[in-house]
């Protein structure tokens, strides 16, 4: 692999996103996802190249340490904010179709729940891992959840919610994107869910974390 | 005003209340309705929430205005009333009180992360001190602000609540990730650098609210009391993990006498006021004032 894309996969596990970022301070002066992402490019490299062995690689490893507790929120958020900053760099390959998403993921916090940390924690780790992310938002209806999954035929469903008393509106999204939309994949996830739950409710996959998510979706298109 | 750690001078060990989320829900509460518009649309169950507190033996009892901030409330449409509705929980709690109890603003997290550009600090000091204004008006006299996570978001309330009430001052944290090391918050805070910030930014009381069960809440109180032995600790452990039934509904797997039980041993590891968070009830609290009264006896 080229010494460019290991580097950007520790610029994007280490949270640096670019030369002026102060942050991590150990970095600091150096450069970061953003200029080694446009480095990368000018240097030859195939959008999905970078994507595959720098962009995934940097990802997998911080929403790894993420799952074993070993780094927490904010550690996501800057890595999440370094993966961004390269990718802008690899959009217009996407857009004209020379770079190809792993697959289309759609995700949103479900009926009745406004809380975003998860579900944004979710999304970003799953971009990260070179899949298409369609984020829907917080208060998403079933219907609309259904309608994403009409928009883009394939796609996996990420449903979040934080509250107990939310989590049960989960249900109606499961049975109305499956039954609409037969073989659509759903995984759910949040602070009070467990597997148990994931069971009854009909989804396919339960995870306490997002690298959880990104494990499932890499195992079903497998 | 009245001060908590006056009382706990006199009394060593105070109680505090229990849920009130559960008790709205089980009132009618929908999913995606405003709980601190039922300050305005329901007096008469919020402040039953409050006379049930004080009735199981509670010494300090908070309010309904956890999602109180302009932030949480500007979800619903209502940050308009974010003065009104912030009033109106103060006050019905401290017509539960009488003018001899405690009555304590509960202030939530505003849901924006200051690290990931989402609002300013200007802002979020704005907000805090709008709530906070709002609280003491309305009548409290101390002000918990609660399940915090991040030390930049509770630092920044303390110093609103500082800097422009009269507000004996209550921090809590919420734990809620294992680590090698001991808990920590979501943003990776431990109790002891929890307890050094929030005491530089002025917290009088500090602690640890929700997430964890009441056996789980020790380790944390030691910690706390370790690394600020002067300081007075509050805790508010949820009444065990949450459990589905078949049915849909969830339970929390601690009883009264369950949750009661380890009164001994947060007292021991340091802790100076103890109530409950989610799943806790009234007959959790009247177990826990039992439990202190025998405590102290």
């Amino acid at each position: 692999m080229a010494e460019i894309l290991e580097q950007l996969a520790m610029c994007i596990e280490r949270g640096k996103v670019n030369a002026s970022s102060p942050y991590p301070p150990d970095l600091k002066g150096q450069e970061g996802a953003d200029e080694l992402c446009k480095k990368a490019l000018d240097d030859g490299l195939a959008p999905n190249d970078i994507l595959a062995n720098g962009l995934v690689v940097g990802m997998n490893a911080i929403g790894r340490k993420f799952s074993k507790n070993e780094v927490f929120v904010p550690d996501v958020l800057m890595a999440a904010k370094a993966m961004t900053a390269a990718m802008e760099h690899l959009r217009p390959f996407f857009d004209s179709g020379e770079a190809t998403f792993k697959g289309t993921f759609v995700v949103g916090t479900v009926q009745g729940d406004l809380h975003d940390i998860g579900k944004n924690l979710v999304a970003m780790v799953v971009e990260g891992g070179g899949y298409k992310v369609v984020d829907l938002g917080v208060d998403v209806s079933p219907e609309k959840f259904l309608d994403a999954v009409k928009g883009n035929p394939g796609a996996t469903v990420g449903l979040s919610a934080l509250l107990t008393t939310t989590m049960v509106n989960m249900e109606k999204t499961v049975s109305l994107v499956k039954e609409a939309v037969p073989g659509t994949k759903v995984i759910v996830g949040g602070a009070p869910l467990t597997q148990e739950f994931a069971d009854k409710i009909g989804a396919d996959a339960y995870s306490p974390d997002p690298q959880g998510a990104l494990d499932f979706l890499a195992a079903a298109s497998a | 005003m009245k001060r908590i750690r006056d009382d706990l001078a006199a009394k060593r060990i105070l109680v505090s209340d229990g849920a009130w989320g559960t008790f709205l829900v089980a009132a009618g509460l929908q999913a995606g309705e405003c709980p601190e518009l039922w300050n305005v649309e329901h007096p008469e169950v919020v402040r039953g929430i409050a006379e049930t507190y004080f009735d199981a033996g509670a010494d300090l009892v908070l309010t309904n205005s956890f999602g109180g901030s302009r932030f949480k409330l500007g979800q619903y449409g209502l940050a308009e009333r974010t003065v009104e509705l912030n009033e109106a929980a103060a006050a019905l709690s401290r017509e539960a009180a009488g003018p001899d109890r405690h009555v304590v603003g509960s202030v939530g997290p505003t849901g924006k992360m200051l690290m990931m550009g989402d609002v300013s600090e200007e802002e979020l000091y704005d907000a805090f001190r709008t709530q906070l204004v709002a609280l003491e008006s309305g009548g409290a006299n101390a002000c918990d602000i609660e399940t915090m996570t991040a030390i930049d978001e509770a630092c920044i309330a303390i110093r609103a609540a500082k800097e422009n009430t009269g507000l004996e001052v209550i921090c809590t944290f919420t734990y809620d990730t294992s680590t090698a090391a001991g808990y920590r918050t979501m943003m990776g805070v431990s109790p002891a650098q929890m307890a050094e910030a929030t005491l530089a930014a002025g917290a009088d009381i500090i602690g640890a609210n929700c997430s964890l069960a009441t056996a789980e809440m020790v380790p944390v109180v030691k910690e706390l009391h370790a690394a600020a032995p002067d300081v007075p600790i509050l805790v508010h452990p949820n009444a065990g993990r949450p459990i589905r039934a078949d049915d849909g509904s969830i339970t929390y797997p601690e009883t009264p006498e369950l949750m009661a039980a380890e009164v001994p041993n947060l007292i021991a590891a340091g802790a100076r006021i103890i109530g409950g968070c989610c799943g806790s009830g009234a007959d959790h609290i009247r177990a826990i004032a039992a439990a202190v009264r025998a405590a102290l006896a």
